[in-house]
């Protein structure tokens, strides 16, 4: 069997994954009596087709790239990490103790500190499974998802017991105060002649980008990141290389909890200035569907965040504008993370078998 | 029309996969109630041409007779209906099964067992006693040494009335003295007028066994010679396409200093069974130690306690400091550093990242060394790469690309890689195992040089191999072992095979200790 083009592979083979999610996402629209071609007008006009739109879609693809980008570098020590979602709420944690309780001059060191405290909790967080991983063999998939359990959990006790402000009913945190609020896209010269309206999205953006060249410049091109590679591809070889499996299972996991725990700067510093329960909304786990849409790969990740912002943005506009309830965007997104993980390998046997006909076809003139 | 003193004739085979051609109008006649031996290097199409006659390749052109009836065989049901029977060289049996059961399967008859199995027992019983092929029908895979196993996979394509038995390096896993009974038993085959295909790359094998041999090169079969009027030379020379020196040539050793010296040295596994149960040896520099064994027999646990990937207990000193063999310092990194390099045995699983390029494969193991390190944060790759490309020319890689894949090299290439990282390290010892498995003969010449040079310059190596005949052309001693031990030092030049085969069986040897 012959193997793919380059360009096939990186893109052709998303893209016909994505046509058949889409189609089948039609069909299932018919099915409930409405009107595909409309859903699609809606989605498209409202998430990409204005800056407004784009404000929103920006602003969900800045966490899914830092949620996206965590998964890949686990996924290259050989670790699935599903444990982003509960990183991702204990850097919320990190990041609202950090704004509510040190005094903070400016935004922009807000910023950094409260970078540095998401971090520190979501990378804390991956730790104990890494440690379970690594020393006892306790498997990290398994741990990982008990982990977002326990951080749900303890996320409720912190809000409702310890955190919440005497007299507030809901369980949140009192609001940040107004030197840790960073300015959105529409507040930001320059950008505030494009986005006229005010947005979600943020300045988190550019360190959600900033961060995908420091992942790939991390794997690529230091000695950690070829000895997480390395690992990744071979425990035995690794070990004959003498690179220590603890090690790298404790250090690509820690960097993979503090990228989730990143994301908290986008929706809880970013946009709710105040920490919520279940704050990363199933963030988390989407960031596994980028990841694998993405191919492992920072470039791949941003253009898959991109692609799932505007089916989050899409899905919410279908909600509001069309009789299509706003549940039908979770099963939009199911079926991409169907067709673009799951049945990956289908779309690509069958591309490679059309290609090979043509190569077959092309032969057989040559040799006519 | 085709000749039906043949048992298998195959006219203008060919068959590419994508741009590779893996048989070029193959032409080949084997004549009935003979042993024929097909050799080649790896790579050279021997393993296609089988698996078209075997039904799992179909053939882009040619024609196939079996018995001067034109044959096409699609799968590899239709291959035993044509009476070909295939003895694998990772065998497919049924650990957990008896003999009996395995023979049966997929050729039961009838929904009830029962009854096959009363058939099977007494034609195996039959079997047995025509050809020599004696095994206990109630005796279970996993209890039966390796050479028994091979029987049972003998009598499976004998009890579906195989004519032609195709045998895929048959020997690899067995003892001389195994490998002797197995030519036995062919032999017996054959005068009884059973057709036999002998795939191997040992020469030997080919001159004592085979009554016609034919040599395949690159996709083409070069040449078929009666074997009794050729000789190993003349075929060494078709295969590869070249004079080859299949002696190495070395000077005597000149022995210094004790470098390594092991005392009592044990490696307990995962399932808490000892497989290395104490062992003690020396090596001088200047000299090879040469492991011969059959494989399985702790050779594999002696090169990873050494290179400090196993745990162990026992005593090694290295130029008189003591190398530590658990907790701290027990690891591959701090043995480079203490100067050990370490060509391991599975050069796939273990030497080489296979999804990595050349130039990443040749930093592993060496990836914190401060040549290859443009700063304290960033590797300089572009370092990397011309070190690479030094190093493939002067170890002859080819095709000397340093950004292609490990998978994508040839095995002979893939431990050019691993031996040039290694070697160009100036160890003050080389562990080596297995250094030509899978490799061809081409290459073998020069990896064997570039060992004996090694040695040349006083280093110290110690050589494992399953291949006596390496063993005993390279080492300056050699020690056998056996279930975990050494059964005794010999020195190459007094010892013989039937000495060394002795021993590595378990029992003691003919000759003298060196």
């Amino acid at each position: 069997m012959e193997r793919l083009p380059r360009w096939a592979d990186v893109a052709l083979v998303p893209l016909i994954s994505l046509l058949l999610a889409a189609i089948i996402a039609a069909l299932v629209i018919l099915a409930i009596g409405q009107d595909p071609w409309e859903a699609i007008t809606v989605m498209v006009q409202g998430s990409v087709m204005n800056a407004y739109g784009w404000g929103y879609t920006l602003y969900y693809a800045t966490s899914f790239m830092f949620t996206g980008l965590a998964v890949t570098v686990a996924f290259h020590a050989g670790l699935f990490n599903i444990g982003g979602e509960g990183q991702a709420q204990l850097g919320g944690l990190g990041v609202a103790l950090c704004c509510l309780f040190l005094p903070w001059p400016h935004w922009s060191l807000a910023l950094i500190g409260a970078t540095f405290a998401g971090a520190a909790f979501g990378a804390a967080w991956a730790a104990v499974p890494a440690y379970l991983q690594a020393k006892r063999g306790s498997h990290i998939v398994i741990t990982t998802i008990m982990f977002n359990y326990i951080a749900s959990a303890f996320l409720i006790f912190m809000l409702v017991d310890v955190l919440r402000p005497d007299g507030q009913m809901d369980p949140a945190t009192a609001n940040f105060p107004e030197a840790t609020h960073l300015p959105t896209l529409n507040e930001i010269p320059g950008l505030n002649l494009i986005f006229t309206s005010g947005v979600p999205a943020n300045v988190t953006l550019f360190i959600a980008l900033a961060m995908a060249v420091v992942v790939w410049a991390l794997l690529w091109r230091t000695r950690l990141g070829y000895a997480i590679r390395a690992y990744g591809k071979s425990e035995p070889a690794a070990r004959y290389a003498g690179i220590s499996p603890f090690g790298i299972i404790m250090v690509a996991m820690m960097i993979s909890g503090g990228l989730a725990g990143m994301m908290a700067i986008n929706n809880v510093m970013g946009e709710a200035e105040r920490l919520l329960g279940n704050s990363a909304s199933g963030a988390g786990f989407i960031g596994i569907a980028v990841a694998l849409m993405g191919r492992n790969h920072p470039v791949g990740v941003v253009l898959a965040a991109l692609l799932f912002g505007f089916l989050f943005q899409g899905g919410a506009e279908l909600g509001l504008w069309t009789k299509i309830p706003i549940e039908m965007r979770t099963v939009v997104q199911g079926l991409v993370i169907l067709f673009t993980g799951a049945l990956d390998m289908m779309v690509r046997m069958l591309l490679t078998w059309i290609f090979n006909l043509f190569r077959a076809g092309r032969m057989a003139k040559g040799a006519a | 029309m085709a000749d039906a003193r043949y048992a298998i004739e195959l006219k203008g085979i060919s068959k590419s996969f994508g741009p590779v051609q893996a048989n070029k109008d193959i032409h080949i006649a084997v004549p009935k109630g003979t042993i024929h031996g097909i050799i080649g290097e790896n790579g050279a199409g021997k393993s296609t041409l089988m698996s078209i006659l075997y039904g799992f390749y179909r053939a882009d052109s040619g024609e196939i007779f079996i018995n001067g009836k034109a044959t096409t065989i699609p799968d590899s049901q239709s291959a035993i209906r044509a009476g070909i029977g295939m003895v694998f060289q990772h065998f497919k049996l049924v650990q957990n099964f008896t003999v009996l059961e395995n023979v049966v399967l997929g050729a039961e008859e009838g929904a009830l067992l029962a009854g096959s199995l009363a058939k099977a027992r007494k034609v195996l019983t039959d079997l047995s006693r025509e050809y020599e092929l004696d095994v206990d029908p109630d005796a279970v895979i996993e209890d039966l040494s390796v050479g028994h196993q091979q029987r049972v996979e003998i009598l499976k394509a004998l009890y579906r009335q195989a004519d032609i038995l195709i045998l895929d390096e048959p020997t690899g896993v067995l003892t001389p003295a195994e490998a002797d009974h197995l030519f036995r038993i062919l032999k017996g085959l054959r005068d009884q007028g059973k057709t036999i295909i002998l795939i191997t790359h040992k020469l030997r094998e080919i001159m004592e066994t085979t009554d016609n041999v034919s040599v395949m090169r690159r996709g083409t079969m070069v040449d078929t010679v009666k074997t009794a009027e050729t000789s190993p030379e003349q075929l060494a020379e078709l295969m590869v396409g070249r004079k080859v020196l299949l002696e190495v040539e070395k000077k005597p050793a000149l022995l210094g200093r004790t470098v390594l010296k092991v005392e009592d040295l044990r490696v307990v596994d995962e399932h808490g069974v000892e497989r290395l149960k104490g062992v003690s040896f020396e090596i001088r520099s200047g000299e090879i130690l040469g492991i011969a064994g059959v494989a399985g027999n702790g050779q594999s646990e002696l090169l990873e306690a050494l290179g400090g990937i196993a745990r162990a207990t026992g005593k090694v000193t290295l130029n008189g400091a003591d190398l530590p063999l658990s907790g701290k310092g027990a690891d591959g990194r701090s043995r480079r550093a203490a100067g050990i390099a370490h060509v391991p045995e599975d050069r796939q699983a273990l030497g080489l990242i296979m999804d990595f390029t050349a130039w990443e494969n040749v930093a592993f193991g060496y990836h914190d060394a401060p040549e290859y390190q443009k700063n304290s944060l960033f590797m300089d790759n572009d370092a990397l790469r011309a070190d690479t490309e030094r190093k493939m020319a002067t170890f002859d890689v080819r095709p000397p690309i340093p950004t292609l894949a490990a998978k994508s090299f040839s095995g002979g290439n893939q431990q050019k890689i691993v031996v040039a990282r290694e070697i160009e390290r100036n160890p003050d010892l080389l562990l080596v195992g297995q250094p030509t498995r899978g490799v061809d003969i081409g290459a073998i010449e020069f990896i064997h040089k570039q060992i004996v040079a090694l040695r040349d310059q006083g280093k110290a190596i110690l050589l494992v191999s399953v291949e006596l005949d390496e063993i005993r052309s390279l080492s300056d001693r050699i020690a056998v072992m056996f279930d975990g031990r050494i059964m005794g030092f010999r020195d190459p030049e007094t010892t013989d095979e039937r000495d060394l085969g002795l021993m590595m069986a378990g029992m003691a040897g003919t000759g003298e200790a060196a």
